[in-house]
């Protein structure tokens, strides 16, 4: 029996398995494909303190190789289940049944894609889906974002201090945002707006060089970008939690700033949680606060 | 057992004349996903006996990378009394290498 299992090496995980090695506690980290989770996909970070330029999949490297000299065993299976029995959780994959005193869920997100084709492979290059994180790497440059939800909004406005011009294409005709967002946006003289119109097509050579937007009426426009931002919606990994934890109407863990779920013992840290702010530090902020609890949770067991 | 280094001049008695199936992971220092294959195939190693998971340097090795026409990184081959049997190339799942070895 773990004293701790925790499901997801991302950043909200390792660092939550780095706080509970702290602590004395045995540590099982389940990881579905490969450490780290998305902000490999950045290639580089410059928001998080102290580092003020690192690639995303030194980061991640970094944290599994400080979780895992601290001694946490971290195990590559995928967790498909997970059962309380009190004072007992257990954590079904494929091939084994792990048993722990408490659980942390750190399972992340994963962004909604358009569906195009190249899409995957121009994820770096030209393709982003987080313009905090990339918007930098486009100064002066043009570019689109696609969606309709305050994330799109945002990253607009975010994107319109930089860039040369900002497109910004929504498949509706009116915004699911913010109005007060809104009201920014229409202020900025270099955004442009494409409303009942949806991303067709990707143009790429090495790089995206253009997109293909097509209108309600089926009419298609080739237009010239050097990014497109792709903002509409993501994905929590909590389905296979959906039977124990609460979640929000769109998948979200419900679950506060103590990184509780509904259940005593069982917490959540990271992307898959209810919050406003989804970033790297706030990911790793989850993970030592999770952790803590669990702590907490174990010692109050004896 | 662990991961086996293999260059040029051990392929053939490491891989080729193997009794057991053999996993060849083809990968360099430089290549990010390579770095988080190696934790997986280090635990098939570890947690397998009826294979052997080798590792090939693609800069060391050009000669061997270039024998398998391996292009793309991370790529793993599977070899089978001497011949290439499947591969998987790109960062997957252990359940998806693991699933090289079932099918083959």
């Amino acid at each position: 029996m773990f004293d701790i299992i925790i499901i997801g090496a991302g950043p909200a995980g390792l660092t939550a398995a780095i706080y509970a090695r702290r602590a004395a506690k045995s540590v099982l980290v389940l990881e579905a494909t490969a450490y780290g989770g998305q902000i490999i996909n950045t290639p580089d970070i410059e928001n998080y303190p102290v580092a003020a330029h690192i690639s995303g999949f030194d980061f991640a490297t970094k944290v599994y190789e400080q979780a895992k000299a601290l001694g946490a065993e971290i195990v590559f299976e995928k967790a498909v289940e997970i059962e309380d029995h009190g004072t007992e959780k257990a954590v079904i994959t494929a091939k084994n049944r792990y048993i722990g005193k408490a659980l942390i869920l750190a399972t992340g997100s994963e962004n909604r894609k358009l569906g195009l084709e190249k899409e995957d492979s121009l994820v770096g290059r030209g393709v982003s889906y987080c313009a905090t994180c990339d918007g930098a790497f486009y100064r002066g440059k043009k570019v689109a974002v696609v969606g309709g939800g305050n994330t799109a909004l945002e990253d607009a406005l975010y994107l319109a201090d930089l860039a040369e011009s900002v497109t910004l294409i929504h498949r509706r005709d009116s915004f699911r945002g913010e109005e007060g967002t809104v009201a920014r946006l229409k202020e900025k003289p270099n955004i442009h707006f494409m409303y009942n119109s949806n991303v067709t097509k990707l143009l790429a050579e090495k790089r995206l060089t253009a997109i293909e937007v097509t209108d309600r009426n089926g009419a298609v426009t080739e237009l010239a970008v050097d990014g497109l931002f792709i903002a509409v919606g993501r994905i929590p990994e909590n389905q296979n939690f959906a039977a124990l934890i609460r979640l929000d109407e769109a998948g979200y863990i419900q679950a506060g700033e103590n990184c509780h779920t509904n259940l005593p013992g069982i917490f959540t840290a990271g992307d898959n949680r209810t919050k406003e702010v989804r970033q790297l530090v706030t990911a790793t902020a989850d993970g030592a606060v999770a952790a803590t609890e669990a702590v907490k949770y174990i010692a109050a067991l004896s | 057992m662990a991961i086996i280094p293999v260059t040029y001049e051990h392929f053939e008695e490491e891989v080729l004349k193997s009794d057991l199936p053999v996993l060849a992971d083809f990968n360099a220092d430089w290549c990010g996903p390579c770095r988080m294959l190696a934790p997986i195939l280090e635990q098939i190693a570890e947690e397998r006996s009826d294979c052997k998971v080798v590792s090939i340097n693609v800069d060391d090795e050009s000669e061997l990378a270039e024998q398998f026409e391996v292009s793309s990184i991370p790529c793993v081959v599977l070899f089978k009394g001497g011949k290439e049997a499947a591969r998987s190339v790109g960062l997957r799942p252990k359940e998806a290498l693991e699933g090289l070895l079932g099918e083959n």
